[in-house]
């Protein structure tokens, strides 16, 4: 990487391992603070505002981000598009390490993490849409390691048991994509409770709808981003199919994209028509939904059709960047932003600068995570022994 | 028949989405709960409340909540809005409302909702509506998730935030301890106003109405908690409109549950049906790829049967002309023998 690696000299200051070096020294330090003092002690969370950025960015906004492994291996595995092949491998990584981190973050929120799996082993309160989600984020981690596991197995060698994992995935697709349906959906249904907090603009019967929509257009720009930040970063550890699959990916991707947003942005005007909230754009919070549904949802659907149109990759992946950071916005909109809109402005919630540097952490340990596996293990490449076989 | 525009794309809507959430069996189904038989509740007449806090201080002792800074005798403390707190089950809050010389008081605590939110999204079903009308919680199950805080429509439970290992969700139990054993809940024993009058449900909803008509210059005509969330088995009687003293009266008459029913209905579709909406995906695509491929083996096949038909005439004609061709230059080569042995002769 740096020069000095170059001339054989190594050194553990690369820029890279100072910064997340730097950023999970204070992590830790912060995770020994909410561990012994509690949540009052690192986080801005009240009695009115029980849920904040760990819930609203972490959880909601991670799960959203982390969708590009269903959306991927579906359009493989499900609609024969066998020319995104080099795309599954680490969209699924992506996506593993996403719920991987939600699952981490939670333990952080939580009051006593080690009861986690209690809704399943000591009472179900089946009621619960949050019931429904940790059910299937569970059992979807599962099926993402599972589906991951052709690439640990090939960097360590073992043959059989690699064989028996690339068997199962077919099955492990369809279990993902009903899974991912369900919980993707049932994270905009937590909020069906309270119409009496969420602003109506963003409150709908159709919230489990929207989420899912968006979640298949989240994961397809997330693909798209991903890649872009791997061929910067990591290009050398890429192989000649993944390089040359790579512009049919980001068009693919972006076509498919622009139609799904496309689609959403029909529901959500229809989600305005049903609660006939049509007179609340001209208040604030409206200029605010507005500037969501317009700004990040109709203008890259444009700009995703322009951009394949003229197969202008560049405006694409910026595109793809611009989609993501809608998808944060409508995920904080909804947990935290338009959550309490009622509340006189000295009780809103905003995140206390610990709690934001324990997401920061978090992210950056999905980055230093990834940065391992794709440096040792075939992501970007097939490996040698297993090519031709697809 | 005249259909507003607003009218249609409501239809719309529900007819392209309607099918996967929209509004549950449940809603549409002919149960409607109301509430145990014989359940307990109390009746707040907010009318008699003096703001004394004398149920703050029974509450606070009777539950070993922490004693405030300031003592439950010290009035100052109604300058401001309070809410529950985790040291707090109930608050009493001053209202100055328009119209009115006095302030008005109101009594804060659980509801004890009928159909509670809190109980239907609890994952550990930490909560329970029992059979006193109470709405209990069991702290040893809770995992400390909070989302009954974000579903209480009434900004109820509190949560201990600055317990590091074992936070609690802390909220008003009704005195479910004192009510089985045949006591008054502490609040209602301490008031020296009988603002607070515990009963029978059915029988406070009597009450309340008798109250209402007696005396209709007295009270606005409406039973707070009757219907607001499908029902409360705290209810209240007031003299100004409920939204004046911090009451919300946009929480409609649904029951908490019934929001969240139609999605959870969508969940055993999507696992009935998915699978096979997408193994037939699955199978569109495995198809289109068959049939293609065969297509493309036949075209190569009949192309490269035309090829060898072609192939073999050019090969014949190519062998004729080649015979052709030698046994020309044979005639030749014999005629010119001939002619020159007929020289040769000459």
């Amino acid at each position: 990487m740096s020069d000095k690696a170059a001339i054989g000299v190594k050194t553990w200051f690369t820029p890279f391992n100072v910064v997340s070096g730097f950023i999970i020294i204070v992590g830790i330090v912060l995770s020994i603070l909410r561990f012994t003092m509690g949540l009052g002690a690192v986080t801005n969370l009240s009695n009115d505002n029980p849920w904040g950025l760990w819930i609203g960015f972490d959880l909601f906004v991670g799960v959203a981000l982390a969708a590009g492994g269903y959306v991927t291996s579906a359009a493989v595995y499900l609609l024969g598009m066998k020319k995104y092949h080099s795309a599954v491998r680490p969209a699924v990584l992506t996506g593993f390490i996403g719920y991987a981190l939600v699952v981490f973050a939670l333990t952080y929120d939580v009051g006593r993490p080690w009861r986690l799996p209690y809704p399943f082993l000591i009472q179900q309160g089946t009621t619960s849409l949050l019931f429904e989600v940790a059910g299937c984020v569970a059992l979807y981690l599962t099926v993402l390691f599972l589906e991951f596991m052709p690439a640990p197995l090939e960097w360590l060698g073992l043959k059989k048991v690699r064989e028996l994992a690339v068997r199962l995935t077919l099955a492990l697709t369809v279990v993902g994509v009903v899974l991912s349906t369900l919980h993707q959906s049932s994270l905009g249904a937590i909020f069906l409770i309270a119409p009496s907090k969420l602003h109506p603009l963003w409150y709908s019967p159709y919230l489990p709808v929207f989420f899912f929509i968006s979640s298949i257009a989240a994961g397809l720009s997330m693909v798209i981003f991903e890649s872009t930040l791997s061929h910067h970063y990591f290009a050398d550890k890429m192989d000649e199919t993944h390089l040359n699959e790579n512009e049919g990916v980001t068009l693919g991707f972006g076509k498919a994209a622009s139609f799904v947003l496309a689609g959403y942005f029909m529901i959500k005007v229809m989600g305005i028509a049903g609660g006939d909230n049509w007179r609340l754009l001209g208040t604030s919070y409206g200029l605010w939904f507005l500037v969501e549904l317009l700004g990040f949802v109709a203008l890259p659907s444009f700009l995703y059709a322009v951009g394949v149109r003229n197969r202008d990759l560049k405006l694409i992946k910026w595109t793809a960047v611009w989609t993501v950071l809608g998808i944060v916005v409508n995920r904080l909109n909804v947990t935290l932003i338009a959550f309490n809109w009622q509340l006189p402005s000295d009780q809103r919630y905003f995140p206390h600068w610990m709690e934001i540097a324990t997401s920061v952490f978090i992210v950056t340990i999905g980055i230093v995570v990834f940065r391992f596996i794709v440096t040792k293990m075939p992501i970007f490449y097939e490996h040698s022994d297993y090519k031709d076989i697809h | 028949m005249s259909i507003s525009r607003r009218k249609f794309l409501k239809w719309i809507g529900a007819a392209g989405l309607g099918s996967t959430i929209g509004k549950s069996a449940l809603a549409a189904s002919t149960k409607h709960f109301e509430g145990y038989p014989e359940s307990f509740g109390v009746l707040h007449d907010i009318t008699r409340c003096v703001g004394c806090r004398s149920c703050e201080a029974a509450c606070a002792k009777v539950n070993e909540l922490p004693l405030p800074d300031k003592p439950f005798t010290d009035l100052s403390v109604l300058q401001e809005k309070r809410r529950t707190t985790e040291t707090a089950y109930t608050v009493v809050n001053k209202y100055e409302v328009a119209g009115k010389k006095a302030p008005v008081f109101v009594k804060k605590q659980c509801n004890h909702c009928l159909e509670p939110a809190c109980a239907s999204v609890c994952f550990v079903r930490a909560f329970k509506k029992t059979e006193t009308g109470a709405v209990t919680y069991d702290a040893s199950v809770c995992v400390g998730c909070r989302y009954c805080m974000i579903a209480c429509p009434f900004e109820i439970p509190a949560y201990e935030y600055n317990e590091a290992l074992t936070p609690r969700i802390m909220k008003c139990t009704m005195c479910y301890p004192r009510v089985i054993k045949g006591q008054l809940p502490a609040c209602v024993e301490a008031c020296p106003t009988e603002a607070l009058t515990f009963g029978k449900r059915v029988d406070l909803i009597n009450i309340a109405r008798e109250r209402i008509r007696k005396y209709p210059d007295r009270y606005i005509d409406h039973i707070y908690g009757e219907t607001e969330m499908g029902g409360t088995s705290w209810m209240y009687i007031s003299g100004v409109p409920f939204s004046e003293i911090g009451m919300r009266e946009d929480l409609g008459v649904t029951p908490a549950p019934k929001l969240t029913s139609g999605a959870l209905s969508a969940v055993p579709v999507v696992v009935g049906l998915w699978p096979v909406f997408l193994m037939g995906l699955f199978a569109i695509s495995k198809r289109k790829e068959i049939v293609s491929r065969q297509e493309l083996e036949e075209t190569v096949r009949s192309v490269s049967d035309k090829a060898n038909v072609k192939l073999a005439d050019a090969l014949a004609r190519a062998r004729k002309e080649k015979e052709a061709a030698v046994e020309k230059e044979v005639k030749k080569a014999l005629e010119k023998a001939a002619q020159s042995r007929s020289k040769e002769d000459i």
